[in-house]
């Protein structure tokens, strides 16, 4: 076996992110056929296994109890009945937990993945309202939570910050919004808008959501003397581990952790306590243990999308230029966390103004820690913004998208960096063409049918391009033509073993049935995290380094005997199943041919992806433009969405079918957030009072019309493959889209989420 | 969930006699309601008596009424030729309620006992009189969206969540009943109760007693009935305000008839007396409707996040109203 790793370098023919282009931006192959998932089968035999179905000899099933204030201390914590209780394994709390360091927040370090950086299940002390107080292993499932049901805690309550309400009179500045700068001022935003022609100053407020995906938070976890065995549901596998090393005191090469399939990630798969605490019980019980929360257990604590409150205020001339763009506000956050909902990042890349004050605080809440929930920012910041702009066009008497026509800056309107490849407007056009725009009419209460009144909205969708650096890639062939990609990153539903088989097919020049992808385990090639809409463009960095050392290594093995002798790598191609001169069809070797010449039986390669060069020179993001029908019942006040569309420009679609689901995927998480999604959090006593799928309402079926996707399909040239990532931009502007479509079937502007019918009657 | 035994009982005497003199013990229909429950901690059961087996007959009487077991489906009663040519509202109630799922499970005995979906009521942290009475209840200023406008109490504001009974209620159905004093009947008007200062105490059933069927008297006029629920979401979800009524006009336009019956306003299905008599030998039109319904609704007081329900019901009347006339406006 020969193994090469290298980093990125600049020799001809490599790609050198914002300086040359990926190879293979226009050819295509198997990347944007329909391809189904190739994990489908799998799934619907039940043969993929989850993380809460791996057996082990001796398991016990894990249960937790959770406190029920707010903030303060444990004076007493009984656990005699739940340890006398039949078939338990074990009782830990705080006083028998083993010592553990405390994680350290995502983003402080590159190895960090702690949610919050409480210790955990360390002390007396309570957080929030919900923490867990025991762990109880038992020989069966049932048995562990009828055990939890009897620990009984006794509490010395502090005062405690569960009111937003309170807490936003003492608002904290952040350092920094995920890096960037928590303020933006570009001239004197407020003294434009009082001077400008027509005004549009309004609050519009969005309520706390919480993560609902489909497979509840599971890990079975077994330790070998001091190695760690993790099988996980995660979407930042290599952090998860490290993390563990780091609270364990453990090499980091003694804990594994696998994840190959996971039944819905949205951001809310990530570390929480429940894989820390099932880690420390299976040591303190010697035996391996499984958990798996329950719903509620998901509620208390899995963080979800914090609530939001901001002031979007526009000015503009008369002919629809923007003279002041404002958007500011508050969001409700912890000390123990780092996850600001940066709601202000679309208004710093969308329109142009001449004026532009952006700035946003938190609100310092005693709760559980708020994290990442699909579009973080983007998708209640777009729902402000975008309703304001409508607002805006409203009262300019201009469509909606013929205003968005003139606030179309050329560069980036914060930054000035050029954009990479925005095609908005276009896909405004597109969308309005199919949809039927022009048969909106641009006065309220025009159309109705029987008591249903009818209106259609739009808005813009927006989301930034990433490309996390730090992922590596392995290639593996084989004698027999047989290819393997190996990356320890994640497929969560989305489809990213089937993109990226069509990646590898395309990239190498082999047919999609040669192709293998490894992913999912930390044994593998370090991966980067599913999260951000960022992994396809990071495992694209890393495969393209990869490939450039393959094709070199094969080079060098060809030799001068072959008809590629002498040629480099910036002079050939991939290309049926070998190598080949770009300019002269006859300069061919295939790689069986090259490997059987040099006695090999495989070659393997490995490389880590060059540094994200291309987002500090360029504007990266995707587009959209959202349509939305609604019908609103003039009597009650129900809310139907009766048709959607989503046209999208988001570079290259790699898989014309997983995309489409992507996107409709995040529509309709988006119709949930316009109309349904609500936690309700009990300012009382700090506790979420809606903490199952009965009481707090994602959209089920019939809440969902035929959605409708177009996309661009236009290569980024900056992005490898071309592709931006496609996870978060679906949910972002659907909130503005049905809001603004609610307008116009009855002239009532929302600007509290959800639209519930009360606020319509 | 407790540890529990299992009973499987082969008819209504046999469950009667395997529950006697239990207070712990519960009988079991499609245990939608009452698993929840359990699992929660909120009922703990030492007994489970299954009362599946008991009949499910869906049965047409001599006089044009029906007999229906209590052990019938809710998705059979639903899917049963005469429910829905006779009592079509009865149909559409069903139907609007739970899911498919849930509804294959749910049994009619099972329905018309199942408690309140407060959210208070569920979780053991809360103040609740219903769970733990003298506890107080924290829903009363909290979340209580879905809670009752009408015949509340200060230690309780839960609404009773069945979308059938609303119908039933309208139908003017028969409860038949037995127990260990022996078999009796109860209209289903009579059979739920206000909460008053006890409302752990939900029904009129003495301990042991079973419902073992539920009979509909004849009403013609019913083939003219139709059932609306209004909710946050399409399907799925409890009703905010439903509406069952049945309507009987004659040649002139004047109400000759009427049934009509609330969902999601009280603690009980709330048949609406004081809009019925308001409308008999009134014009069947909207003016008539409106006024029924302020009737109705006069006694109602909203809470923090309920009270666009009063208004709400009384739209929701007027529309059913209106429609059940063929006037869509």
């Amino acid at each position: 076996m020969s193994m090469q790793s290298e980093s990125a370098n600049t020799r001809p023919g490599r790609w050198q992110p914002a300086v040359t282009q990926d190879p293979m931006l226009h050819k295509h192959g198997a990347l944007g056929q329909p391809v189904s998932r190739i994990d489908g089968p799998l799934k619907v035999q039940g043969k993929a296994r989850f993380a809460a179905e791996f057996p082990y000899d001796g398991l016990c099933y894990a249960a937790l109890a959770f406190s029920t204030i707010a903030r303060g201390r444990i004076t007493a914590l009984d656990t005699t009945a739940a340890e006398a209780a039949p078939g338990v394994v074990l009782v830990m709390t705080h006083r028998n937990a083993p010592r553990m360091k405390a994680p350290s927040l995502m983003m402080s370090s590159p190895t960090a993945a702690g949610a919050s950086d409480l210790p955990v299940m360390q002390d007396d002390e309570i957080h929030w309202n919900g923490q867990p107080i025991a762990v109880v292993l038992a020989e069966t499932q049932e048995q562990a939570d009828h055990a939890a049901s009897l620990v009984r805690a006794d509490y010395a309550p502090l005062p405690a910050v569960t009111s937003f309400d309170e807490a936003k009179k003492s608002p904290r500045q952040l350092d920094n919004l995920l890096g960037q700068p928590p303020v933006v001022e570009i001239g004197d935003a407020e003294a434009a808008l009082k001077a400008a022609a027509v005004q549009v100053d309004q609050i519009y407020r969005t309520p706390r959501h919480n993560h609902n995906a489909i497979e509840l938070h599971a890990a079975t976890v077994a330790w070998t003397g001091d190695e760690l065995r993790v099988h996980d549901a995660s979407q930042l596998l290599d952090l998860t581990a490290g993390q563990l090393a780091d609270i364990f005191g453990l090499e980091s090469d003694k804990v594994r952790v696998s994840s190959p399939f996971v039944g819905g990630g949205f951001g809310g798969k990530c570390l929480w306590d429940h894989q820390i605490l099932a880690c420390a019980a299976a040591r303190l019980a010697g035996r391996p243990v499984r958990i798996m929360l329950s719903r509620e257990g998901v509620f208390r604590i899995v963080g979800g999308r914090t609530l939001t409150e901001q002031r979007v205020a526009l000015g503009a001339s008369a002919d629809g230029n923007l003279d002041a763009l404002i958007h500011t506000g508050i969001a409700a956050m912890t000390t123990h966390n780092s996850c600001p909902e940066q709601f202000t990042f679309p208004a710093r890349h969308l329109y142009a103004a001449k004026s532009i004050r952006l700035a946003q605080e938190v609100a310092d809440m005693d709760m559980l820690a708020n994290t990442f929930m699909r579009a973080p920012g983007e998708s209640v910041g777009t729902f402000a913004l975008e309703c304001a702009i409508d607002e805006l066009a409203d009262k300019l008497g201009l469509d909606p998208i013929e205003l968005r026509r003139r606030i179309e800056p050329e560069t980036d309107p914060t930054s000035g960096k050029p954009f990479s490849s925005r095609h908005l407007i276009d896909a405004y056009e597109k969308g309005a063409e199919r949809f039927g725009w022009d048969r909106r009419s641009p006065t309220p209460r025009q159309r109705r049918d029987g008591e249903w009144l009818i209106g259609m909205g739009c808005a813009t969708a927006t989301y930034p391009y990433h490309r996390f650096p730090g992922g590596a890639a392995r290639i593996r062939l084989t004698a027999g033509g047989q290819v393997t990609v190996s990356t320890a990153v994640h497929d969560m539903g989305m489809g990213t073993a089937t993109a990226q088989a069509q990646h590898i097919a395309a990239r190498l020049g082999v047919p999609l049935n040669q192709v293998s992808f490894e992913y999912g385990d930390t044994t593998l090639p370090r991966g980067v995290i599913a999260g951000g809409s960022t992994q396809t463009a990071s495992i694209g960095g890393a495969v393209i380094a990869a490939t450039e050392v393959f094709v070199e290594e094969l080079l060098k093995l060809a030799g001068n005997d072959s008809p590629l002798a002498g040629l480099s790598l910036a002079e050939v191609e991939t290309r049926d199943g070998g190598i080949g001169h770009r300019d002269d069809a006859a300069r061919f070797e295939s790689y069986e041919s090259i490997l059987r010449r040099s006695g090999r039986d495989e070659l393997v390669c490995e490389a880590d992806a060059p540094p994200p060069a291309e987002m500090e020179a360029f504007s990266m993001h995707s587009y959209g433009a959202q349509f939305c029908e609604v019908r609103v019942s003039e009597i009650t006040g129900e809310v139907r969405v009766s048709r959607f569309l989503g046209s999208f420009d988001a570079g290259r679609i790699l898989n014309a079918k997983t995309a489409t689901s992507q996107f409709k995927g995040g529509i309709i998480m988006g119709i949930g957030l316009a109309l349904t999604e609500e936690t309700n959090f009990d300012p009382r006593s700090g506790r979420i009072v809606n903490a199952s799928l009965a009481d707090y309402h994602v959209p089920v079926q019939m809440d969902v019309p035929a959605i409708e996707i177009l996309y661009t399909d236009i290569p980024d040239p900056q992005a490898p493959m071309g592709a931006r990532g496609i996870g978060e931009i679906g949910i972002t502007g659907v909130g503005a889209a049905v809001a603004n479509a609610v307008y116009n079937a009855t002239g009532k502007r929302i600007r509290d989420l959800p639209i519930t019918l009360d606020k319509l009657m | 969930m407790n540890p529990f035994t299992y009973e499987r009982a082969s008819d209504a005497s046999a469950a009667i006699e395997l529950a006697k003199g239990n207070a712990a013990a519960r009988y079991l229909g499609g245990g939608t309601n009452l698993v929840d429950l359990m699992r929660e901690t909120v009922e703990r059961p030492d007994m489970l008596v299954d009362v599946t087996g008991l009949p499910r007959g869906i049965e047409p009487r001599a006089d044009g009424g029906l007999l229906i077991g209590a052990a019938a489906t809710n998705t059979a009663l639903a899917a049963d030729s005469h429910v829905r040519r006779h009592y079509p509202l009865l149909a559409r109630a069903i139907l609007a309620g739970a899911s498919a799922q849930i509804r294959n499970m749910a049994t009619v005995g099972g329905n018309i006992l199942q408690r309140t979906r407060c959210r208070y009521f569920y979780d053991n942290a809360a103040a609740c009189n219903k769970r733990q009475p003298g506890a107080g209840c924290d829903a009363r200023d909290g979340f209580n969206r879905y809670h009752a406008i009408l015949g509340a109490s200060p230690a309780c504001v839960a609404t009773h969540p069945s979308d059938m009974c609303v119908a039933l209620a309208a139908l003017d159905a028969t409860v038949h009943l037995d127990g260990p004093t022996g078999p009796r009947s109860i209209a289903l008007a009579e059979l739920h109760r206000l909460p008053g200062d006890r409302p752990d105490i939900e029904t009129e059933l003495k301990p042991g007693e079973l419902i073992t069927a539920v009979e509909l008297p004849p009403l013609p006029f019913a083939r003219r009935s139709t059932y609306r629920k209004v909710r946050d979401r399409a399907s799925y979800a409890f009703a905010l305000v439903s509406v069952a009524a049945a309507l009987d006009i004659d040649d002139g336009g004047v109400v000759r008839n009427v049934r009509l019956a609330l969902g999601g306003v009280a603690h009980k299905p709330w048949r609406a007396s004081a809009a019925e008599a308001a409308l008999k030998g009134r014009p069947a039109n909207a003016e008539s409707f409106r006024a029924a319904a302020e009737a109705e609704l006069a006694a109602a007081t909203g809470l923090r996040d309920n009270a666009f329900k009063i208004e709400l019901a009384k739209r929701t009347i007027v529309a059913v109203l209106g429609e059940l006339t063929g006037d869509d406006a």
